[in-house]
Formats: structure tokens, C-alpha cells, sequence
């Protein structure tokens, strides 16, 4: 497994140990072992079903795996306590594919609501922040629309403000360039890239999209199988001479990852007597 | 014969642990229902979109089973000369069986399918998720103010039932079939009793609003996440809600008379 570890700070906020998580019957993770460096914008990577966002939810404390250590900030997060982990989510910003917001609110009262749900700040002040935040992402003017007023771009950007209202150590980001138009996307790139830098942030994202996340990542992870197939800088991947690498970047249909699903003998399949599919 | 016990068993295993899940789901509202103090303006919005929504078709509906209790009864009455009755006949019926029960089976169809079409769709949309990364409660902030609402509007939707009810009683009565208002009233007065009658009727839609409440937002929390889940999820809201709330009433009425 090409893992380089030299691209590793020694400081990682996340640290995920031989993590186990399954569904129903389906495996997702066996024996995930992974680093989040510190400050750095990291994304994972891989085919699709192999469980990214699941992974997103198990750092934030949604899903608890079977086993295994999932350390954020050296807290253990599955054995938090309920109060515990709603404290470490206050410092965890995460952004949905969809944006998330609350449907019955503005813009500017979906920003102003995790300040106005967790602080005592007269309303002058949150109007402040608020309208720095709303400005950071683009959006002041758009401030009295409903999300559903919203492109899927603007309503990623309006998240983004308002998951940096509690000024959070690390931003989850899920899926964030899906079904983005070349202008949208290259706003979005540019605020991830600008607000981890700005803020000192630690960023993980879960991506298909492979030239957009490769362009701002310091540190690229790609799973697949419930585990982790390579772990190294977006260069030190490019340069890989891994098959499975190598596959995934240039979008090979058939290689490590077969393009059959499994199946039994085609040709015993052809001629076999059963009617069922 | 094997797949047939098996998938029984599957079956039973599954509505076990569905109900289960409920009752987890109702102790932690219960739970959250404290924290609803400092933050009443939220239960005063839920009161509104299921109290106040919800009060037109209660008051019409209302109006006509008042009128066609006014004239089945009087008919009925009639035949004995008791025509003067009538006002107990109608108000009785309402009171204590008609205007929690009906009420109940109007707020499960219009508010409780409403609640669970919303929670589910906030669930499918990522709301719920996105709150509680936010270090928000849903169920402080989103379940508990919906199921405190409900469990006040279901009362007092039932009462304006019934008033309204009386009225549409007296119209058809007094001013189309000539009943004495003076009967009409008086009886109704005198033997519509607070404890046995207005009481019974106050407990049964204070259950009802409960258990409507709690199936409506349940469904919707617990609902698969997509179109097809959450409007499976109201269709059984409103079914669960109405079988609910028709068999507690058998329940309670076999209760309250024994007592």
C-alpha cells in the first residue's frame, strides 16, 4: 500500500485506527487506518459505495463503528458522551451535498441560527457576523431568499457561511462539487482553498471529482474495499505506479476494480435451466 | 414451509423493534419537553400550523354531524314524544364519543400527516442531520415543539367541535323543526353533567392528541430517507393514528363506565 508517510505532519486532528463499520450484511470498512494532518486540506477519494460519506459521519459522531479508534482533536469520538460530542461538534463545521439548510428560514436567519441557538449575542452583533460571513461566500445580496430560492452552488456557499459561524477547527465537506457548472465550481474551489488558509482550518473532503479536488488538496486519501488503497500528496499520486492508482486517475473501466460485477461462470450462466434473473 | 415460519418470525422480530424504537423515540421527547420553557415561541409556531390550520375543517365538520345528530335524533325522539330531549341527545353524543373521536380522525388526517410529511422531508433533505452537526437537538428543537402543539390542539379543537356541533343541533332542532329552545337548552344544561360528561371527553382527546402526535412524528424521524419512504411513512400515519385512535376510544369509554 503506497502510503507515503512523509507527507504526514506529525500533528494529525484526525486519527482513525483499524475502524470496522458494517451494514446489514455489507462490509463497509475493515480495518480503515487513516491521518487527517492538521491545518491541511485533505480529500477521500474512491469508487463509489465504498462508504466516504459514511466515513464523514462517523468522524462527526452520527454513525458509531464496530470497533475500532476514531480520535478527533484526542477526543475518542464513539465513546463520547452525548453532551461530549455535542461540545466537539460545536467546533466541527460540516457541509451536506445538499446544502442542508433549514427550508423555513432565510439566508440570513439559516447563517444567524447556530449563533442564536448556542450564544447570548444581542442581535447588532450576530447581524455583524452574519453579514461578514454572507459577504466571505458572496452572498450578502442574497440575504432574504429561501433555500429553495437558491442554485445548489449558492445553497453550498450560504452552508459554508454558516457553518463557519462558530468559528469551527475543521470544515467537513460532502460531496461539494457535484452538479456544478464550470463558474460555481471554481468559487467553491477558491473558497476552500481561501478559508482554510484565512481562518487556519484543518478541511476534509469527499470527492469523485477528481481534477477540482486534486487542485487544492495537500493531501489526497483513496479507499476502496474498506480500506485504504493509497495515501500521498496529489504529485506523489500522479507519480504512483500502482495499478489500482493508476486505474482511478485515468478512469480505466476495467483493472483492479473489475468492470463485471461478481458473478458466477458466464457460460454455465447462459445455459443454466433456472427462469430467475 | 421453513421460508414461510422464517419470514414470520422475520416479520414480528421487525414490528418489535419498530415499536421499541418508538418508545425510545417518545422518552427522549419526553426528555427534551423541559427545555421547550425558554423557547416557547417555538410551540407557539407548531400551534399555529397544526391548532389554527387545522380549525376550519374542525368547526365545518363539526357544524354538519351537529345538524345531522339534530335531525337523526329528533326523528328518532319523535317517535316518543320526547322531541324535547333532543338537546341531551346531541350534546351528550358529542361531548363524550363524537367530538374527541372525530376531531381526532380530522387532526390525524390534516395535522399528523402534515407533521410526518415535513420530518421526513427534512430528514430526506438533510435537515435533521445537518442540525445535530450543529450541535442543535432535534429533539428539543424540532420533535418536542410539534408533539407539545399537538397535544394542546387536540383538546381544544375537540371542544370547539363539540360547541360548534350543539349549535348545528339547534339549528336543525329549534329553528327548522321546532323544538322549544327553552327545552332544548335547559335540558342540555341540566343533565350534561362536567365530571362525567365534559371530563371523559377532555381525557379521551387529551390521549388521542398524544398518541397522534407521537405516531405523526415518529413515522417521519424513523421514515426511509426518499419520496417513496416518506409518503409511505404519512399513509401510515394516518392509518396507525386513525386504528389508534378508534380502538382507544373503545378502551376508554369500556373504562370510564365501569368506573
Amino acid at each position: 500500500m503506497p502510503v507515503n508517510t512523509q507527507t504526514l505532519q506529525s500533528d494529525s486532528l484526525v486519527s482513525i485506527k483499524d475502524l470496522r463499520f458494517s451494514r446489514g450484511s455489507k462490509t463497509i470498512f475493515d480495518g480503515l487506518d487513516m491521518q487527517i494532518p492538521r491545518g491541511k486540506i485533505t480529500t477521500i477519494m474512491g469508487p463509489s459505495g465504498t462508504g466516504k460519506t459514511t466515513l464523514l459521519k462517523i468522524i462527526g459522531g452520527q454513525l458509531k463503528p464496530a470497533s475500532g479508534s476514531v480520535v478527533v482533536d484526542g477526543l475518542e469520538v464513539p465513546k463520547l458522551n452525548r453532551r461530549d460530542l455535542y461540545t466537539l461538534r460545536k467546533r466541527l463545521g460540516m457541509l451536506f451535498q445538499s446544502g442542508a439548510l433549514l427550508t423555513d428560514l432565510t439566508v440570513y436567519d439559516n447563517v444567524a441560527y447556530p449563533l442564536r441557538e448556542h450564544t447570548e449575542l444581542p442581535e447588532r452583533l450576530i447581524r455583524h457576523l452574519v453579514l461578514m460571513r454572507l459577504h466571505a461566500v458572496g452572498l450578502r445580496g442574497s440575504r432574504d431568499l429561501y433555500p429553495a430560492e437558491l442554485s445548489g452552488g449558492m445553497a453550498r456557499r450560504v452552508a459554508l457561511a454558516r457553518a463557519l459561524m462558530l468559528d469551527p477547527m475543521m470544515i467537513l465537506y460532502d460531496e461539494p462539487f457535484t452538479g456544478q457548472d464550470p463558474i460555481s465550481m471554481g468559487v467553491l474551489l477558491q473558497l476552500i482553498k481561501t478559508v482554510n488558509e484565512a481562518l487556519n482550518l484543518t478541511s476534509l473532503i469527499v470527492s469523485h471529482d477528481l481534477a477540482e479536488a486534486m487542485s487544492i488538496s495537500d493531501y489526497v486519501v483513496i479507499i476502496s474495499g474498506g480500506k485504504v488503497i493509497a495515501a500521498d500528496s496529489p504529485q506523489g499520486l500522479r507519480d504512483s505506479d500502482s495499478d489500482w492508482v493508476r486505474q482511478f486517475l485515468n478512469g480505466l473501466p476495467d483493472g483492479p476494480v473489475p468492470f463485471q460485477a461478481p458473478a458466477q461462470d458466464y457460460a454455465s450462466d447462459l445455459f443454466s435451466t433456472e427462469s430467475s434473473a | 414451509m421453513m421460508d414461510f415460519i422464517a419470514s414470520v418470525g422475520r416479520r414480528g422480530l421487525h414490528i418489535l423493534e419498530r415499536l421499541g424504537r418508538a418508545h425510545l423515540f417518545l422518552l427522549q421527547m419526553l426528555i427534551a419537553l423541559p427545555s421547550l420553557a425558554t423557547r416557547f415561541s417555538l410551540v407557539v409556531k407548531q400551534l399555529f400550523s397544526s391548532g389554527v390550520m387545522t380549525l376550519s375543517i374542525i368547526l365545518v365538520s363539526g357544524l354538519f354531524v351537529g345538524m345531522v345528530l339534530g335531525l337523526q335524533g329528533y326523528n328518532i325522539l319523535v317517535g316518543f314524544s320526547a322531541e324535547e330531549s333532543l338537546g341531551i341527545f346531541v350534546a351528550k353524543t358529542l361531548v363524550r364519543e363524537l367530538g374527541p373521536v372525530v376531531a381526532g380522525l380530522l387532526f390525524a388526517g390534516r395535522a399528523g400527516s402534515a407533521m410526518t410529511a415535513e420530518i421526513g422531508l427534512m430528514k430526506a433533505t438533510e435537515q435533521l442531520s445537518g442540525l445535530e452537526m450543529m450541535a442543535v437537538d432535534p429533539f428539543k428543537r424540532v420533535f418536542a415543539p410539534r408533539f407539545l402543539a399537538g397535544f394542546i390542539a387536540l383538546p381544544a379543537l375537540a371542544a370547539m367541535f363539540s360547541a360548534v356541533g350543539v349549535f348545528g343541533g339547534y339549528l336543525i332542532g329549534v329553528e327548522l323543526l321546532g323544538v322549544d329552545a327553552g327545552a332544548y337548552w335547559s335540558q342540555m344544561q341540566a343533565s350534561v353533567d362536567f365530571k362525567e360528561d365534559v371530563m371523559s371527553g377532555l381525557i379521551k382527546a387529551v390521549v388521542f392528541g398524544f398518541v397522534v402526535c407521537w405516531i405523526a412524528i415518529f413515522e417521519g424521524a424513523d421514515c426511509v430517507p426518499t419520496s417513496e419512504g416518506v409518503s409511505s411513512a404519512t399513509t401510515r400515519t394516518v392509518v396507525y393514528s386513525s386504528l389508534m385512535v378508534l380502538g382507544l376510544d373503545f378502551l376508554l369509554t369500556a373504562i370510564m363506565l365501569s368506573v
